[in-house]
């Protein structure tokens, strides 16, 4: 169970749906993959279900159709707007065509889907959040709108300023030569990313390993069940005993290959796909770092503006020039704008502060479910091939003495 | 220490890094469950391929050195739970084998840790070691009745050095190789408990292939290794040499485990007779044909019994020799068997035979594709085991990465989870590759038997050519009976006698005479033959049942064992992460 401070206590469907009616509670599930459209434009629609007592929803139950890119728009608009949170990581965008539609990827990005939403619904900040709202309820036309503006090219006003600072700032950089890019180095912060870069490539490389090991078990199923088959034919030509011992052998040894698919199918959703998952975590934070950085650099430019505005001032007020009035109220606005980004950039602090112990825990608790998993399925399948080569022992020694 | 690493040269790195890695480990664990300080130095590179578990196997050695182990008790093996080990005792113990060598229990944990070591010395001599482990199998099974454990003779090939040919030319002879044979034997016809060695180069064994052949017909000799000119310009000396030597003695082995041909002449000289093989050489095609040629006039042209083919080379098949006369005659023979429309004089008519021989042929196919496969088998759990290496090694960095830079417990927790399964997967990671050195050893096998089948198909072509050259002689008899009828009606009406013809109807009946001759010991070696045939694949399919039962109890032995082994590591991890099981706690 996690432990998360939060306004309210809201459970959500991770945990048992036991709650009493006066008791707040957020589920959703993202279930019923299905197909539509057809040929290049073909893409899989889900249904989310929502059920909730707040307030500020609809109703107990809303189900709602979506689709991946709709996924991808409430994420973006949650990266935008909650700076410094760990939005939770979306699986990839596309897989090699063929394997796009295949019954096992469907099922894994539905999965991954459902707790994208889940970790949303019971994050504290993030489920408070109108997006989500929009994204649970709104009709799919509506959604169509919200989706198609996110993604043209006509951008809001706002975000035209952003870029247009940004190329500004990178601009004057260069103009007054200042080499060194701003950034924050305090010990901790610099031990912080350290470990979140490190981290990355440990996990890419584990992951790397655990798909490997998915790859292993579908060969050995396959080559004992080619082993098996040709083991059979070798006995079809032998006489008695041996025909009947290699064939069954042979029947063993394809009997074991299918439970090796089963394992492998297993290990890669419930051991490879949340190693992924916690890949894709990581690079989530390294976003929110990046976006620290920004943010860090826009504190520290505006705050510099805003002391050489305030000399300014401070000077044109001393010569009793025209220009004060004009320069004051400049003056104002960057005091204004600086103690804004400032602001922005400590919730930013703040939220990684509270966010990383949330990520720890999390992580150790997923982890542990999928280890957990993986050892019992390794064990299960070392127990039932022991337990069938060992069912042939008393027939070969029959066999052997006749 | 385990630095992290550096992200592009993973790939390479890691593959290289991990046998060393895992014996460097330190997990800081009570030395019972760390197998990871227990060194396991064995030196392969580790490349996937079938080919390399090869390798890997001849460097490790073996674990199941002779004697053979027998029943080890349930308490000197902590990791087979007493339960499982039960079942195994039981299903042996109500019935008894026929022989103790017959299978070999998985060897208990620890003996596996130090066993790589402890290779018994009096199974290497000279140093020869990778191949023991073929011998020690073939060794350890109880095959024809015949061989009891007491009498045993055992072939080392080893110590291969480059020789000159002595030459008169200024250029100096050519090089070539010679390898040192060494012979241990308690068998009587060697003079008793000895062991001598002799240097013989692969011309001599290419010589003793083909006199064993020559004496033997009907046999199923095991094939000599390959004259291989292509391979050994492809590859480097040093490797083609000691696949050689590899070949080699596996060659002489295989001869001396056969009851007939291990008490040959031909064997013991090869074996005992100090430089100079004196066996006949075998001549090249070339100057036999030569040879052929300069007595084919006399032949065809020449006085009477000329033509008729010695009594003494028909107990060879014509196509070796130097007849060429005869292997004309029989060539047309065979293609009047085929294509003529007469039924040759003596069919092949036992049916029994035939359909052996069909058997036969299924059967080596039904090998050779048994054998792939099984080597299939072996790559895949190879590989396995290599990735189930990695992984542990992957999450053992993690783990370290993890302690190190700790700043919450809940990192700490997810470090030590971390470390159990990385213990276990490196585990596992063991059991597979020793599993596998035990499977390609006892599926080998099955490529021993299509080294058999090649034996087989040889000693049916014995009897084919045998059958052949009666079937030439057969033909012959009623022409020249022919003729010598029409001459004698011509010389009839010759008044007093036509000197020339006359004579030439002596020639005639002379060489009907020597052929009739020829015909009957055709005939008596046609039967010897077909009784050797006959002995020697009942023999044949004795042993071969008995090997292939042997292999499959080997086989799932080693694979029931393992599994168990397996199985308990994983439990403990999942006992050890019980407290996540969502499972229960939904319930």
């Amino acid at each position: 169970m996690e432990s998360t401070e939060q306004p309210r206590n809201i459970s959500g469907s991770m945990q048992s749906p036991r709650s009493p009616s006066s008791h707040p509670y957020l589920s959703v599930s993202v279930t019923d993959p299905v197909k539509l459209g057809n040929g290049v434009q073909a893409y899989i629609s889900y249904r989310v279900i929502t059920k909730t007592n707040l307030p500020e929803y609809q109703g107990p139950e809303k189900i709602v159709i979506r689709r991946y890119s709709d996924f991808v728009w409430l994420r973006d608009r949650l990266f935008e707007k909650y700076k410094g949170i760990f939005i939770p990581p979306l699986p990839e965008k596309s897989a090699v065509e063929k394997f796009r539609f295949s019954a096992e990827f469907i099922e894994m990005r539905r999965a991954a889907l459902d707790i994208f939403v889940n970790r949303i619904a019971l994050h504290p900040e993030l489920q408070q959040s109108e997006d989500l709202r929009t994204f649970l309820q709104a009709d799919e036309e509506t959604m169509d709108r919200f989706r198609f503006q996110e993604t043209s090219i006509f951008k809001k006003p706002a975000d035209l300023m952003q870029m247009f600072r940004d190329v500004q700032s990178k601009v004057s950089d260069a103009v007054l030569g200042k080499e060194k890019p701003v950034e924050e180095t305090t010990a901790d912060y610099e031990k912080l990313k350290h470990y979140i870069f490190e981290l990355e490539n440990h996990l890419t490389e584990a992951q790397k390993h655990a798909y490997r090991l998915v790859k292993r078990h579908r060969e050995l199923g396959q080559s004992l069940l080619d082993f098996g088959k040709a083991v059979k034919l070798l006995g079809a030509c032998e006489g008695e005993p041996t025909g009947k011992a290699f064939s069954d052998l042979g029947t063993k040894s394809e009997l074991l290959s299918i439970k090796l698919q089963k394992e492998a199918q297993q290990v890669l959703m419930n051991f490879e796909e949340p190693l992924k998952d916690y890949v894709r975590y990581v690079q989530s934070i390294k976003a929110t770092i990046a976006e620290r950085g920004t943010a860090f650099k826009q504190h520290c430019e505006l705050s510099e503006t805003t002391k050489l505005k305030e000399i300014n001032l401070d000077k044109l007020m001393l010569t009793r020039s025209a220009k004060v009035g004009e320069a004051e109220i400049e003056y104002r606005e960057i005091k204004a704008e600086s103690e804004e980004a400032t602001r922005r950039f400590e919730r930013i602090v703040k939220r990684m502060e509270d966010e990383i112990v949330r990520f720890q825990e999390q992580k150790t608790e997923e982890m542990g479910v999928a280890f957990h998993q993986f050892a019992k399925g390794q064990a299960r399948l070392a127990n039932s091939v022991a337990d069938a080569w060992r069912s042939l022992l008393p027939k070969l020694e029959a066999s052997y003495s006749v | 220490m385990m630095g992290s690493e550096n992200a592009d040269g993973f790939e390479e790195t890691n593959l290289n890094a991990t046998k060393e890695d895992m014996e460097n480990l330190d997990l800081g664990v009570d030395g019972d469950d760390d197998p990871l300080k227990k060194s396991d130095v064995n030196g392969d590179t580790s490349n996937s391929g079938y080919r390399s578990a090869m390798s890997t196997l001849s460097n490790v050695g073996d674990p199941l050195s002779p004697p053979p182990t027998v029943m080890i008790p349930a308490d000197s093996d902590p990791l087979l739970a007493p339960s499982s080990y039960e079942d195994f005792r039981s299903s042996f113990s109500s019935k008894p084998i026929s022989s103790d060598n017959s299978y070999i229990e998985p060897p208990s944990y620890a003996d596996v840790i130090f066993s790589p070591f402890d290779e018994n010395s009096d199974s290497e001599i000279n140093g020869a070691d990778d191949s023991s482990l073929h011998s020690q199998f073939s060794d350890s099974l109880s095959r024809s009745p015949s061989s009891s454990s007491s009498d045993y003779i055992k072939i080392t090939v080893s110590n291969p050095q480059k020789e000159q040919e002595t030459s008169n030319s200024i250029v100096g002879g050519n090089t070539y190789i010679t390898y040192q044979i060494t012979t241990r034997t308690n068998l009587p016809d060697f003079g008793g408990p000895s062991e001598f060695s002799v240097r013989r180069r692969f011309r001599d064994v290419v010589t003793l292939a083909d006199r064993l052949a020559e004496s033997y017909r009907g046999f199923c000799i095991p094939p000599r290794p390959d004259k291989s000119v292509v391979e050994s310009q492809v590859m480097q000396k040093q490797e083609f040499v000691e696949q050689r030597r590899v070949a080699l003695e596996k060659y002489l082995r295989r001869l001396s485990a056969h009851p007939v041909i291990r008490n040959s002449d031909e064997l013991k000289v090869f074996l005992q007779v100090q430089g100079k093989l004196p066996l006949p050489m075998s001549t090249d095609v070339a100057s036999r044909m030569l040879d052929g040629a300069v007595k084919l006039p006399k032949q065809l042209f020449g006085e009477g019994g000329a033509s008729a083919v010695p009594v003494h080379e028909v107990v060879q098949p014509a196509r070796g020799g130097r007849d060429l006369l005869r292997l004309f005659k029989e060539l047309r023979q065979s293609v009047s068997n085929d294509w003529g429309g007469s039924k040759p004089p003596v069919v092949e008519e036992d049916k029994e035979f035939l359909e052996k021989k069909e058997k036969m042929h299924d059967l080596e196919q039904q090998i050779i594709n048994a054998s792939q496969q099984a080597e299939s088998l072996v790559k895949a759990q190879q590989d396995m085991g290599e990735t189930m290496g990695e992984l542990g090694l992957a999450f053992i960095k993690l783990t370290k990465f993890e302690t190190e830079e700790a700043a919450y417990n809940s990192q700490r927790t997810r470090a030590n989870d971390m470390k159990n399964l990385a213990t276990a997967a490196v585990k596992a990671s063991r059991f597979y590759r020793e599993l596998n050195s035990q499977t390609v050893k006892h599926l080998d096998t099955l490529h021993e038997y299509l080294g058999m089948m090649m034996a087989v198909q040889g000693a049916f072509a014995d009897r084919s050519s045998a059958l052949l050259t009666v079937q030439t002689l057969l033909s012959e008899l009623p022409s020249l009976q022919t003729r010598v009828e029409k001459l004698e009606a011509a010389s009839s009406k010759v008044f007093g006698g036509d000197k020339s013809r006359i004579r030439k109807i002596e020639e005639l009946k002379e060489t009907i005479k020597f052929t009739e001759d020829a015909k009957n010991v055709a005939i008596r070696e046609y039967e010897r033959i077909k009784e050797n045939n006959r002995s020697e694949v009942e023999r044949l399919d004795r042993e071969r049942r008995a090997d292939f039962m042997n292999m499959m109890k080997g086989f799932v032995v080693n694979q029931v064992g393992y599994a168990e082994k397996m199985g308990n590591v994983w439990a403990k991890v999942a006992e050890e992460t019980s407290q996540y099981d969502r499972e229960k706690q939904n319930s």
